[in-house]
C-alpha cells in the first residue's frame, strides 16, 4: 500500500469517528487544523486504525506522532 | 451492542421529549468515555440523562464533604467507578504487614459512603487483576493481591445484602464473560487515563443502565420459547419424540438440555414461561410429558399455545392472558424467519438474533443480561402455580352468568396489614413492577418501604388476596400521606392486575375510609398521574365516586368520608 493509500484510508476513518465528511487531511496536518480532533477522540482514532490496518501502535509511538505524516508513516513501517 | 462511536453519535439527537434522569458519575480514573456511553445507552432506553461528572479521582472528597458538588446535584443515582487498577497500584504502597487489610479498608469506605447518602448507589465491583506476584500460591496468602480482591468482591455481596440503597454492578463478571485483553487497553490507558477499553465502555455503561433501568420498573417478565430446535433437537412432528435431540451425553442433545436448565432457573426465580410453537397442541405437548430427558415439564409452563396461526397473533393472545407489557417479553426462536414476523409486528417485544448453533445460545444469552432485577422475593418463585390459576378462574367464570354470583363463588379473602420487614421486599418489588394499575407510579427501594412504615406522616395498608383456587399473595398497596389533620393524600396505589375485576379496588377503599374516619379524616385526596401505561386507571377515581377537586387541575380528586357507603364487595378480611 503507498503513502497515499493509507492517507485515504486514514481519512475515512477520521471521517467516521469524528462524523464530519468535510475533514481533508494532508501530511502536514495537526490536531489544531480539526475541530474535533481532541485528545479524547485521539484515542478512539488510534483504537479505530489499530483495528481497520490491524496492527498495533505502542504507547511511546502514539505520543511521538507530530502530524498526520509522521502517523501514516508509522502506519506503513508496520504494513512492510 | 452498540459500537462506542455509535452511542456518541445519540448525543447529537434531541432528547429534550424523553424523561430526564440525574445521574452522578464518580471514578478515580478517567470516565469521560464511560459518561458519554451511559448517556448514549440512556437515550437508546428512553432517558434524556443529565449527568454530574465529578471531576477526576474526587470519590472520597466528593462523599464526605456536605457542600460538595454531589450533594448539589441530588443524583437519582450515585455510579462509584473505583478500579481494580488503582487499587492495585494503593496495595503496592502499602506497608507488607498492611496489605492483609486492603480488603476491609476499602469496604468501610463503601459502608461510610452507603450510610452518608439516601440515593441509590451503584457501585462497580472489581474485575481481578492476577499479578503473579504469588503465581497461584496467591490462593494461600491472604496479604496477596489475588486473595484480598477475591474477598473484597465477595463481602460486597454481604455489604450490598444489609444496605437496601446499595447495588452492585457486576463488572468482575462482565471482564470473565468478555477477557480482561479485551477489557483494558495499555495505549487507551496511558494516553487518556481510563482504564475501560473502547469496546469495552458500551457493555460496561449497559449493565449499569440495566440496574437503573430494572429500578425504574423496565424489566423483563415472560419469556416466550419457541419448541423444534429451540428448546429441543429436531422436529417433534416429523423425528418422533424418540428421535429429538436432548439429554445428556454426546452431541448436541446436552446443549438442550443446559438451555432447559436456563430457562427453569428464570422460572423458579419468578420469569413467567409461555410456548409459542407451530405445530399442533398435542403433539407439541407430548415431550413434556413423556420424554424423560426433558428438563422442562408442563406445570413450569404458564401459558401454552401450539397451533398453526401466526406467531404475532399467538404472542398477542398470550399477552392478553398475562396482562403485562409487550416490552417486558422476550421472544426466542431458532427461526429468523419468525423472530422477523414477530420483531415487525410487536414492536416493544425483545427478540434476541439467536445463534445459528444452538451449543451457543447459551453463552449468547449470558452476554445480553436480558433479566436485570433489583428485588427478589419468595412469592416470585409462586408466579407461574398463579397464572395457571388464573386461566382455570377464567373457565369458571364462563359457566356463570352474573358476575356477583360469579365473584361470591371464589370465596375470596384479604389480609391487611401494615409494611413490615417481611413484605418489605414484596412491597417494593410491586411498585417496580406495576406498570398498568398504578396511580401515580411512584417506584420504592426496599430502604424506601422501610423508611415509610417508621415515618408517622403516612398511613400505609398492603393487601393479600387468596381464594378457592390458591394464593395470590400481596396484590396491593396503599400509601397515604397525613396532609393535615382532616385530609389523606393518597401517595401511591398500585395493585396487580392479576387481581382485576374481582372487587379489589371496592375493598381497598372500604378500608381506606374506615381507618379515615376512625382517625378523624374528613377527605381523602387521590392523584392520577398518566404514563404511557396507566390508562386502566384514568376514571380510576371517578369510578369509585371521587369529585374532581377543581376545575383546573383534572387530574385531583376528592372525597368526603362522611357521606361514604361501603362499596359492594365479596372479599372477607382475614
Amino acid at each position: 500500500m503507498d503513502k497515499n493509500e493509507v492517507l485515504a484510508r486514514v481519512q475515512e476513518i477520521f471521517r467516521d469517528i469524528l462524523d464530519e465528511e468535510s475533514i481533508i487531511l494532508t501530511s502536514e496536518t495537526t490536531a489544531n487544523d480539526v475541530d474535533e480532533w481532541d485528545s479524547l477522540s485521539h484515542i478512539q482514532l488510534i483504537v479505530a486504525i489499530e483495528k481497520s490496518f490491524k496492527i498495533k501502535f505502542t504507547s511511546r509511538e502514539i505520543l511521538s506522532w507530530k502530524d498526520v505524516g509522521e502517523m501514516v508513516d508509522n502506519i506503513n513501517a508496520k504494513l512492510a | 451492542m452498540k459500537s462506542f462511536k455509535e452511542l456518541k453519535k445519540n448525543l447529537k439527537i434531541d432528547l429534550s421529549s424523553l424523561p430526564i434522569l440525574k445521574i452522578a458519575l464518580l471514578g478515580d480514573t478517567a470516565t469521560q468515555f464511560l459518561a458519554t456511553a451511559i448517556r448514549g445507552i440512556g437515550a437508546d432506553r428512553g432517558y434524556n440523562i443529565d449527568l454530574y461528572e465529578a471531576d477526576f479521582n474526587q470519590v472520597e472528597r466528593q462523599f464526605m464533604d456536605p457542600t460538595s458538588e454531589l450533594y448539589a446535584f441530588n443524583a437519582d443515582y450515585i455510579v462509584v467507578f473505583q478500579s481494580t487498577h488503582k487499587l492495585l497500584s494503593k496495595y503496592s504502597e502499602m506497608p507488607v504487614e498492611k496489605q492483609h487489610e486492603l480488603a476491609d479498608e476499602r469496604l468501610q469506605f463503601i459502608q461510610m459512603i452507603s450510610n452518608s447518602i439516601q440515593s441509590r448507589i451503584i457501585y462497580f465491583n472489581f474485575p481481578e487483576i492476577d499479578d503473579v506476584v504469588f503465581g497461584s500460591y496467591a490462593n494461600k496468602v491472604n496479604s496477596s493481591f489475588t486473595y484480598q480482591i477475591r474477598k473484597l468482591n465477595y463481602e460486597l455481596m454481604n455489604l450490598s445484602i444489609q444496605n437496601a440503597n446499595l447495588f452492585i454492578c457486576d463488572i468482575a463478571a462482565l471482564q470473565n464473560k468478555l477477557g480482561r485483553d479485551v477489557m483494558f487497553d495499555s495505549s487507551v490507558y496511558v494516553s487518556t487515563e481510563m482504564i475501560l477499553s473502547i469496546d469495552s465502555v458500551p457493555y460496561v455503561a449497559s449493565r449499569t443502565l440495566d440496574i437503573i433501568c430494572a429500578a425504574l420498573g423496565k424489566f423483563k417478565k415472560c419469556l416466550i420459547l419457541d419448541l423444534d430446535n429451540t428448546v429441543w433437537g429436531g422436529v417433534i412432528g416429523d423425528d418422533g419424540l424418540e428421535n429429538i435431540q436432548i439429554g445428556h451425553g454426546l452431541g448436541i442433545g446436552k446443549a438442550f438440555t443446559e438451555f432447559q436448565q436456563w430457562v427453569k432457573k428464570l422460572k423458579n426465580r419468578g420469569i413467567i414461561i409461555a410456548v409459542c410453537s407451530k405445530n399442533n397442541e398435542e403433539t407439541a405437548k407430548e415431550p413434556f410429558e413423556k420424554h424423560p430427558d426433558m428438563v422442562l415439564r408442563l406445570d413450569d409452563i404458564a401459558v401454552f399455545v401450539a397451533n398453526w396461526d401466526n406467531k404475532a397473533d399467538n404472542i398477542r393472545q398470550i399477552q392478553s392472558i398475562l396482562n403485562i407489557g409487550f416490552d417486558s417479553m422476550v421472544f426466542l426462536d431458532d427461526n429468523p424467519f419468525e423472530r422477523n414476523i414477530v420483531r415487525e409486528n410487536v414492536p416493544a417485544i425483545t427478540v434476541p438474533e439467536l445463534p445459528e448453533d444452538p451449543g451457543e445460545y447459551l453463552e449468547y444469552l449470558y452476554s445480553l443480561n436480558l433479566f436485570e432485577t433489583v428485588s427478589y422475593s419468595n412469592a416470585d418463585s409462586e408466579r407461574t402455580k398463579q397464572y395457571q390459576v388464573e386461566s382455570q378462574r377464567v373457565s369458571l367464570q364462563k359457566s356463570f352468568t352474573n358476575e356477583a354470583e360469579f365473584l361470591k363463588s371464589l370465596d375470596m379473602i384479604s389480609e391487611v396489614r401494615p409494611f413490615d420487614k417481611f413484605n418489605a421486599p414484596r412491597v417494593a418489588q410491586l411498585s417496580q413492577r406495576s406498570n398498568q394499575f398504578n396511580l401515580r407510579t411512584m417506584r420504592y427501594t426496599e430502604a424506601d418501604i422501610e423508611k415509610i412504615s417508621k415515618e408517622n406522616l403516612y398511613k400505609n395498608f398492603s393487601f393479600t388476596l387468596s381464594d378457592k383456587f390458591g394464593e395470590n399473595g400481596l396484590i396491593c398497596v396503599i400509601i397515604m400521606e397525613k396532609e393535615n389533620q382532616e385530609i389523606l393524600f393518597v401517595n401511591s396505589w398500585f395493585m396487580s392486575c392479576r387481581v382485576l375485576k374481582r372487587g379489589m379496588e371496592n375493598f381497598t377503599l372500604n378500608t381506606m375510609v374506615k381507618y379515615a374516619k376512625e382517625n378523624g379524616f374528613k377527605k381523602i385526596v387521590g392523584e392520577y398521574i398518566s404514563t404511557q401505561k396507566n390508562k386502566m386507571v384514568e376514571d380510576h377515581y371517578q369510578r369509585l365516586g371521587f369529585s374532581p377537586l377543581n376545575e383546573q387541575d383534572r387530574n385531583l380528586y376528592i372525597m368526603d368520608v362522611s357521606n361514604y357507603e361501603e362499596r359492594e364487595c365479596y372479599i372477607t378480611t382475614k
